[in-house]
């Protein structure tokens, strides 16, 4: 609790101090109003000042001028218990929403922060020294300790040790870093000692960027928390009137009919009206759920920018996918070994035979840096022996030849084979292909393809069950394999060979088709796709750690590059406006309920006080449900 | 011109109040306010001095809601 809140406190408790003794000193007149004139001024003072200065300063109808008018027509009428006791409910209720909110408003940011608080500096005499992360110019040498969250981007000069990128992500998978590796600012150093090279200021590094985006996210508005707003602007001149008219027009039936005006009564029902109409716990309720949300949604490693895109999100019909990077890893990889019949006689086992041949490529492209020489090489695992190749010699366009072990060795394409003279076999899967041949004489061919990530598949399925209508690819690889990929996951539609202004065609293609309820979501990893991630209904990047551009571009940022949290962030957003809704109605319905029995004087002003505090405290206790994340199989 | 500041508001309505005050006052192009990170986020028009607009907004926040603090 804060010094505010407790000074709060402390007045609730003398006031229900006092109410209590004066319900047993037994005064009538004007000493018994005197008296009840104490609890209620200590407890409604602040209250009653700030009704007066919002007259002063023109804003007439709001909820501290609803209470004084409500709690001081009640001491006008003689009804001393009441008006205090309202009064003082209506402070319990205050002070339990402050706190209650203030509770998990910190909860939730806890849940978020992951701002470095130092940074370790060595001293001459190798002092440790703790500096604000803010001050650390590019290129300081900073030591990160075992336990330690990473302070700002850098290179590790000296040491070796485990990451956990949790924080980041919400998956708890250790990165292992050594010399000469980038580090990401927000992992904690699980092991080692580490010495770092910083390579950007603090306001540039990654765990900043996140750090501004998650705390604007619950500037950009949705349209819900819009409409409350708005409601709220109207509804309460609307309510005061309401209970003007309450107050004055029975009673002037009731003069015109010739009998009692009975105007106590219904002053009384009018001020209850007031009580009753409060409009805290929908104004309270809404952003709460949608921060709650948002907060959800990053532990998971799901960085929302606005509640606006958690509210698009729960209507999305169309998921739009890049491939490359986003659907399948974005690396090649040998796929396929497939010696021919002749090299394959000369081993004892055919695996020998496809072992042999990967060594022989990746020793004959061991010179190259070619993303496919890198696979064989990846794919070969061992270290290479420079010293058993020699004369390597590269064909533009066709691939390499070199000297191995003393033998000829070619490797590359169809057009290496028929420059050659030797008839080779097509190859049959989906990728590249290469060719091996030994001293003139045809050895095989190895597939290489970009390799589907593991959770595709299951991705594009979880979409489905979470309903969204169609699945779509975009990619400017080749239809051969662009449909090959799509087959394989459940894809709904494919667009293949696009070039990256195409892509924005086909999704604007899409928007037009859409019907204007449903939603298009684009999955990009954020490197190229820039101009279709802001022309979606909401864009996704995903692998955002440590591209700075798929922060800025997308709306929502996934911070690893599984494609199952697409579905996941879905859920969330579901759940989270179904809370805001039943928060709406739920809110709505009960004042209705309640305001009618008030105008009739069935309900009381206890009863309006549950009104307003309770449904307030419900509203409360639902939208922090909110940020609980259950992933469902 | 876009800047952050730290603020103090109890209620979310209040918040809201706040918002509206601040998008009137001269010199501010947009002002958002989340009640939730206690922030106030505030767009300048170009060519402004910020200071001085501050200023106004900070006046025009009391104005609506005693109790509020904003820290410039």
């Amino acid at each position: 609790m804060t010094k505010k809140q407790k000074k709060v406190l402390y007045r609730i408790i003398l006031s229900a101090f006092l109410l209590a003794v004066l319900s047993f000193v037994p005064v009538e007149g004007p000493l018994r109003a005197a008296l009840y004139l104490i609890p209620y001024l200590i407890i409604g003072y602040d209250i009653l000042r700030k009704a007066v200065l919002g007259i002063v300063h023109g804003e007439v109808f709001d909820e501290n001028f609803l209470m004084a008018a409500a709690t001081v027509g009640a001491m006008l009428l003689g009804e001393y218990v009441e008006g205090a006791a309202v009064m003082l409910f209506y402070q319990i209720g205050e002070l339990f929403q402050a706190v209650a909110v203030g509770k998990s408003r910190r909860n939730i940011s806890a849940l978020m922060d992951i701002r470095p608080d130092y940074a370790n500096i060595e001293g001459e005499n190798g002092k440790l020294s703790r500096v604000d992360p803010d001050e650390v110019e590019p290129g300081t040498v900073i030591l990160v300790q075992p336990g330690e969250k990473v302070p700002i981007d850098g290179v590790v000069l000296q040491g070796t040790s485990t990451l956990n990128t949790s924080a980041l992500t919400g998956e708890s998978i250790p990165r292992e870093v050594k010399e000469g590796d980038a580090v990401i600012s927000g992992c904690i150093n699980v092991s080692g000692l580490l010495r770092i090279k910083t390579t950007k200021e603090f306001g540039e590094s990654t765990v900043s960027k996140i750090l501004d985006l998650v705390e604007n996210s619950s500037m950009k508005k949705s349209r819900s928390e819009n409409f409350i707003t708005k409601f709220a602007r109207y509804y309460t001149p609307a309510v005061c009137g309401a209970a003007l008219v309450l107050a004055l027009l029975p009673p002037a039936f009731n003069l015109l009919a010739g009998n009692p005006a009975a105007f106590d009564t219904w002053v009384i029902r009018a001020l209850t009206f007031l009580v009753i109409s409060c409009p805290c716990a929908l104004v309270i309720s809404i952003p709460l759920s949608f921060f709650g949300g948002i907060g959800g949604a990053s532990a998971c490693g799901i960085l929302v920018k606005g509640s606006n895109y958690l509210e698009a999100l729960s209507q999305t019909k169309y998921v739009v996918f890049d491939k490359t990077g986003t659907l399948t890893k974005g690396v090649f990889a040998v796929t396929g070994i497939f010696p021919a019949a002749d090299f394959a006689e000369k081993y004892s086992s055919y695996e020998d035979a496809q072992a042999g041949l990967l060594e022989l490529a990746a020793y004959v492209e061991s010179y190259s840096n070619h993303p496919i020489s890198k696979s064989l090489k990846e794919a070969w695992g061992k270290e290479i022996d420079a010293g058993r190749v020699s004369g390597a010699e590269e064909i533009g366009g066709q691939g390499v030849t070199a000297m191995v072990d003393e033998r000829q060795v070619a490797a590359g394409n169809g057009k290496l084979m028929k420059t050659l003279g030797l008839s080779y076999t097509e190859g049959t899967g989906i990728g590249t292909v290469v060719h091996v041949a030994v001293e003139g004489s045809y050895g095989g061919y190895i597939l290489i393809a970009d390799v589907i990530k593991e959770q595709s598949k299951e991705a594009v399925r979880a979409l489905k069950r979470a309903g969204v209508k169609t699945t779509v690819m975009l990619t400017g690889d080749s239809r051969a394999v662009a449909e090959h990929v799509a087959a394989e996951l459940g894809i709904d539609r494919v667009k293949s060979e696009l070039l990256p202004g195409d892509k924005v065609e086909e999704v604007e293609k899409l928007l037009l088709e859409k019907r204007p309820k449903e939603k298009l979501a684009f999955v990009g990893d954020g490197i190229n796709d820039a101009p279709v991630l802001s022309r979606a209904d909401i864009g996704i990047a995903m692998g955002a750690l440590g591209s700075d551009a798929a922060i800025e571009a997308a709306d929502i940022v996934l911070m690893d590059d599984n494609p199952q949290k697409i579905a996941l962030a879905i859920q969330i957003s579901r759940k989270c406006l179904r809370i805001v809704y039943e928060n709406i109605i739920f809110a709505l319905a009960v004042k209705a309920v309640c305001l009618l029995l008030g105008a009739v004087g069935i309900a009381n002003m206890w009863m309006a006080i549950f009104a307003d505090v309770g449904v307030m405290v419900l509203a409360v206790l639902n939208a922090i449900r909110c940020l609980r994340v259950k992933e469902k199989a | 011109m876009k800047k952050t500041y730290k603020i103090e508001v109890d209620c979310a309505a209040c918040a809201l109040k706040m918002e509206d005050a601040a998008k009137k006052v001269e010199g501010v192009k947009d002002a958002a306010v989340s009640f939730m990170t206690q922030k106030m986020k505030v767009e300048f028009e170009e060519g402004t001095e910020e200071s001085a607009v501050m200023k106004q907004v900070v006046k025009a926040c009391k104005r609506v809601e005693s109790d509020c603090e904003v820290y410039v």
